[in-house]
């Protein structure tokens, strides 16, 4: 757990970076800083691993004040990623990885153990190990940054804009990446980006401040959705909230309804209606036609693949996307494994909303106990 | 003319003997290496602090300031003073090496500098987020990250020291600098510009193994290797750093190093 108590920067020409910073990161939870530029969120991450020395206040790691630590060793303890990666130009991938292991005097073989090992699980080919950062794209940097804060297995990770350089789609791989790797590790996060759909993607927990270091609000992202505190704060979450807070609503059970279907590559004769779904031989959606647009049989090149698929088991936001992309009107929905069970349709999907709870006060609180 | 020098570099008699060319050039080496040394031991530390810390860099100024100090009339002060002071061949040899190590100072001063102020502040942050220390960042990401320009600084003292340590010759003292200085005295124009070649070659072939030295230990993250992508920020600084070195060496200097030419031209346009 990492807590900030009363945390002030102030800089000698008088500018305030952060102003009076009271928060608690939980263990093993992702705590996101965001706010505009100016709002001293890396200035506040910096000031956990003391790259940067708070003018006031108290930084305390799992209750020990970091202010008391040995600095390299406190740094060494904390996993750290750097915008743009930071990776150090004249070492080969595999030994940036190994960067911390060996200050910790770990030996060689150990060290090029663990470091391909997390090359492996960051989702870098193992033959990249011996390349230079200049060789790599800006994405697999990431990776590689990403695998160095991880090499020590740190407790606490501090990440510092780390995708914000990389394009929109590699950008959601790798969050991806980082999710997936999150849920096995459970470390203790403190993630600062300008970017709030990032923020909400990853944060259990979502600090948002404003220009000057102030913190506006903080709480689980469904809640600050649902209950922005202000009009900087609303502002801030967007336009479309509403709709994107549905993300965090699990999808109830679906009133599903079952589809007449066709395989790829059958005829459409004697089938009637407006559209009609395509699956693949071990039933997966693959697209819809209009059965009287075709003559005989179905191939890949009739289908119209617009809309999105819902999982039965995600968010009312996947179910009703789905729903309101589909060209039929009916949105489809797979199990787990990716196969059809059924298609619902908006008004449905609306319905179920409105017979859910926004999320409440007493929501928010109960993610405080167990954050603590 | 041509003909006569070719004759005189390959005959043996040039060759042989504790005065042949053989021996004037190891003595020509020796002293060059000497100065280096001693020099990189004072500048390379030096330079090292000055860009790590970022404090006293009127230090590298001041270097390159010496840098307007005619060497000849240096070496004829030092040889004065510290001359009778001290007996012997040292007495020559001091004062010679002296006059280098103050000659070769500022050119590897300023490669060390300006090489470890190169490196990317993102990365030294970097190492600093790691948990590095003082020491570990510098040993471990500032100076081979410098490596590029603390190389060409020591090429480009190499270079001028080779070409210079002639001068010890006028205070009687071996190495190469003798066939030109005797060669003169003597009206024997064959062996000094045979001396001169020498002196050319010798600087030539050194700059060559340095070179090769710096391609073995500069790490090919940082010349882009295979990829040829360069760098951000780090051609800029190379030409930065090593061009001053060669435009003012060769216009101050000039002078004192008379007789020369055929040295000293091959030499400057090779280091730029």
């Amino acid at each position: 757990m990492i807590r900030f108590d009363g945390v002030t920067k102030k800089y000698p020409d008088g500018t305030v970076a952060v102003d009076d910073l009271s928060l608690t990161a939980p263990t093993g939870k992702i705590t996101v800083l965001v706010g505009p530029s100016g709002c001293g969120k890396t200035t506040s991450l910096r000031m956990i691993n003391r790259m940067i020395e708070p003018t006031s206040g108290l930084i305390s790691l799992d209750g020990q004040d970091t202010g008391r630590m040995n600095e390299a060793q406190l740094r060494r303890g904390i996993g750290y990623v750097i915008q743009h990666a930071g990776l150090f130009p004249h070492r080969t991938v595999v030994d940036n990885v190994g960067t911390v292991p060996r200050l910790l005097g770990w030996d060689k073989k150990e060290t090029l153990e663990r470091s391909r090992e997390l090359l492996d699980r960051v989702g870098l080919a193992p033959e990249l190990a011996d390349r230079y950062p200049s060789q790599l794209s800006g994405g697999q940097q990431q990776r590689v940054g990403v695998a160095r804060a991880l090499a020590a297995d740190p407790p606490v990770m501090l990440m510092d804009e780390p995708f914000s350089a990389v394009d929109p789609v590699v950008r959601d791989q790798l969050q991806d990446v980082f999710l997936d790797l999150q849920s096995e590790l459970g470390k203790t996060i403190v993630f600062v980006t300008h970017d709030i759909d990032e923020a909400i993607k990853l944060g259990d927990q979502v600090a948002v401040l404003r220009v000057g270091g102030k913190l506006a609000q903080i709480s689980d992202p469904a809640y600050l959705l649902a209950h922005p505190v202000d009009d900087f704060v609303a502002d801030f979450v967007g336009r479309d909230r509403g709709y994107r807070s549905l993300q965090f609503q699990p999808a109830p059970k679906l009133p599903l309804t079952s589809e007449r279907t066709l395989l790829l590559g059958e005829s459409t004769a004697g089938v009637s209606g407006d559209w009609v779904l395509v699956v693949d031989d071990s039933h997966r959606p693959l697209g819809w036609v209009e059965p009287a647009r075709v003559s005989g049989e179905v191939t890949s090149e009739h289908l119209h693949r617009g809309g999105t698929v819902a999982r039965a088991s995600g968010s009312l936001r996947g179910a009703l996307d789905a729903a309101l992309s589909s060209p039929s009107r009916r949105g489809v929905v797979v199990d787990d494994e990716g196969e059809l069970v059924g298609t619902v349709r908006a008004h449905e999907v609306l319905s179920l909303i409105e017979a859910t709870d926004r999320p409440d006060e007493d929501r928010a609180d109960a993610f405080a106990e167990e954050g603590a | 003319m041509i003909a006569s020098i070719l004759e005189w570099l390959t005959s043996s008699a040039t060759w042989s003997g504790e005065a042949g060319l053989g021996a004037r050039i190891v003595e020509h080496l020796w002293y060059s290496l000497l100065a280096v040394v001693i020099a990189a031991a004072v500048a390379v530390p030096l330079g090292l602090w000055v860009g790590h810390t970022g404090r006293a860099r009127w230090l590298v100024s001041l270097a390159n300031s010496l840098r307007a100090v005619p060497t000849l009339g240096l070496l004829f002060a030092v040889a004065l003073w510290l001359g009778p002071k001290i007996s012997g061949e040292l007495a020559f040899l001091i004062p010679s090496v002296v006059v280098l190590v103050i000659l070769v100072i500022p050119p590897i001063l300023s490669g060390v500098y300006a090489g470890v102020e190169a490196v990317d502040p993102a990365t030294r942050d970097a190492a600093r987020g790691m948990g590095m220390r003082g020491m570990e960042v510098v040993r471990q990401v500032e100076i081979p990250n410098a490596l590029p320009l603390i190389l060409s600084g020591l090429r480009s003292a190499f270079l001028q020291v080779i070409a210079t340590a002639t001068v010890a010759a006028y205070i009687g003292l071996g190495g190469l600098g003798r066939y030109l200085v005797d060669g003169i005295k003597t009206g024997d124009y064959v062996s000094t510009a045979g001396g001169a070649v020498v002196v050319s070659v010798l600087a030539l072939l050194v700059d060559g193994v340095l070179a090769l030295v710096q391609r073995l230990v500069v790490s090919p993250g940082l010349t882009g290797g295979r990829t040829g992508r360069t760098r951000r920020g780090r051609s800029e600084p190379t030409t930065a750093s090593t061009s001053p070195t060669t435009s003012t060496g060769s216009s101050t200097r000039s002078p004192a190093r008379s007789g020369m030419s055929a040295g000293d031209g091959g030499v400057d346009s090779h280091a730029t």
